[in-house]
């Protein structure tokens, strides 16, 4: 019988090929669920989870939020930015006085690396890691890898490039991580002060010009420029990023061939991509968005299963 | 380990008629009416029911849903194995329609329990009734009972009742085996 391999979600790196497909196929069923007129299944009406975000989110908290009421679980929610941690508190005893609520699974976003996996060692309950720092953003690599494959039929033997602030992105490395299991392609493209040194060491390899990429590619993922998480300046301006990386509609259009668009969001308009390819039909980012919620009640279902009573 | 056959392929396809019939009885040509077979064993036994009434009796535009209630069975994290879910098919809305459920083997009851639940995400049905292939007498959980019983069985809880159908094991056959 069919369970994942692992206990909590805390990358992709630590799954394999079945878990990623166990995941797509639950999905299937989830993503039937919620185009029905009443979009709810009862599985998970025991269960309560709590969305723990010590860092600012709309989609992944509203995602995850919309998965777990879908599934029927009970919900609570926790903002950093409203909370304890402002007065002093560590994460530990923030989740520790959460788990004696008696929650069962904790999605977590965290500012810092490795916040899930030092979760998962001090506390009891199943942890899915919503984004930690720089680190890995699984579902969203699993939403994406599960958006390729109904778009294209199949991840195996597609080429992929992702491109831009490859440095701060969990995305990226989820992605990466995601895609290489399954048998992409995988190359990165973008500033060179924004792709890390050793990233070929993941089996991808690295292009400087925007167009050689999209040429070769059948998708291209388009991440946003993470000023945030910029410390020091990377690029000259924004405007020159754009110029050198930005994807227009005339770039597409001169490619001879159609590929498919990708963004996790949040789009900056004008910067990464224009308005124009963002609502282009070849732009599958509200698809991803759709999916998000199907993948999520997937990953939460199957870790679920592994409670026992 | 012993097993007895309860019904040959004779008595299944005599079977299969009867409830066809039944079902014509009371549902005259369909048109109010939607048959739903639960996922995976009772959506072959539907399949062959609606395969009957489209050639032998001419019911034209009959329609058939498949349910899977995997995400709505009462035992989830309560069994050694995880649930696996089948695929789910109704492309219709069941509001104020007369729905037919259909399966294969009623034991304990829980399955139709579950897909009475499940069905309410389609719509408010009209009614709803029951149809099985067997009727496991003296096993319920539930105080759930079929409209439509192709043959009674008495089997205790340490025996288990298979129906085998053709299009996966070459022959129609229910049979009664001990665990």
């Amino acid at each position: 019988m069919k369970q994942l391999s692992v206990e909590h979600l805390l990358g992709i790196k630590y799954l394999n090929k079945n878990d990623i497909d166990l995941i797509f196929e639950t999905a299937n069923h989830f993503k039937e669920v919620i185009n029905r007129p009443i979009k709810k299944v009862p599985s998970l009406r025991d269960i309560t989870i709590a969305n723990l975000f010590f860092e600012n989110s709309t989609r992944t908290k509203l995602s995850f939020e919309l998965a777990e009421k879908r599934l029927s679980a009970d919900v609570i929610n926790f903002s950093a930015s409203q909370s304890s941690v402002k007065k002093g508190e560590t994460l530990i005893d923030t989740v520790n006085n959460i788990l004696s609520m008696k929650v069962d699974i904790v999605v977590m976003r965290h500012g810092n690396v490795g916040a899930g996996v030092f979760l998962s060692k001090h506390v009891d309950a199943k942890i899915i890691n919503a984004g930690d720092g720089t680190h890995e953003h699984p579902t969203q690599a699993l939403l994406d890898s599960y958006s390729i494959k109904e778009t294209l039929g199949s991840v195996k033997g597609k080429k992929v490039v992702i491109v831009g602030d490859i440095l701060h992105s969990r995305v990226a490395l989820s992605n990466i991580f995601a895609l290489k299991l399954q048998g992409a392609e995988v190359k990165v493209c973008g500033p060179t002060t924004l792709i890390p040194k050793y990233i070929t060491s993941l089996g991808v390899e690295v292009e400087t010009n925007i167009k050689k990429a999209l040429e070769w590619c059948d998708v291209a993922n388009v991440l946003r420029v993470q000023h945030e998480r910029m410390d020091i300046k990377y690029f000259p301006s924004t405007r020159e990023y754009t110029q050198l990386f930005g994807i227009n509609k005339e770039i597409l259009d001169n490619l001879g061939k159609k590929i498919t668009i990708m963004h996790p969001g949040p789009i900056n308009r004008g910067v990464e991509i224009t308005s124009d390819v963002a609502d282009a039909d070849q732009s599958i980012i509200l698809n991803q968005v759709e999916n998000g919620v199907a993948v999520r009640m997937a990953v939460i279902y199957l870790l679920a299963q592994q409670i026992k009573r | 380990m012993s097993k007895k056959v309860l019904l040959n392929s004779k008595e299944i396809e005599i079977i299969l008629h009867r409830l066809a019939c039944q079902l014509i009885e009371n549902h005259d040509d369909f048109s109010d009416s939607v048959l739903i077979g639960l996922q995976p064993r009772g959506s072959h036994f539907a399949q062959r029911l609606v395969k009957i009434l489209r050639e032998d009796y001419e019911i034209q535009g009959l329609d058939l849903g498949l349910l899977d209630i995997t995400f709505f069975r009462d035992d989830f994290r309560r069994r050694d194995a995880p649930l696996e879910a089948a695929n789910t098919q109704i492309d219709f809305l069941i509001e104020n329609k007369k729905v037919v459920l259909i399966d294969d083997v009623l034991y304990s009851g829980r399955s139709v329990n579950a897909a009475l639940t499940a069905i309410q995400s389609y719509g408010r049905p009209e009614h709803v009734e029951l149809c099985v292939l067997i009727d496991r007498r003296f096993s319920r959980h539930l105080p759930i009972q079929p409209d439509y019983r192709g043959r009674q069985v008495d089997a205790i809880n340490e025996e288990r009742v298979t129906v085998n159908w053709k299009e996966l094991h070459k022959k129609d056959t229910v049979y009664i085996e001990n665990k």
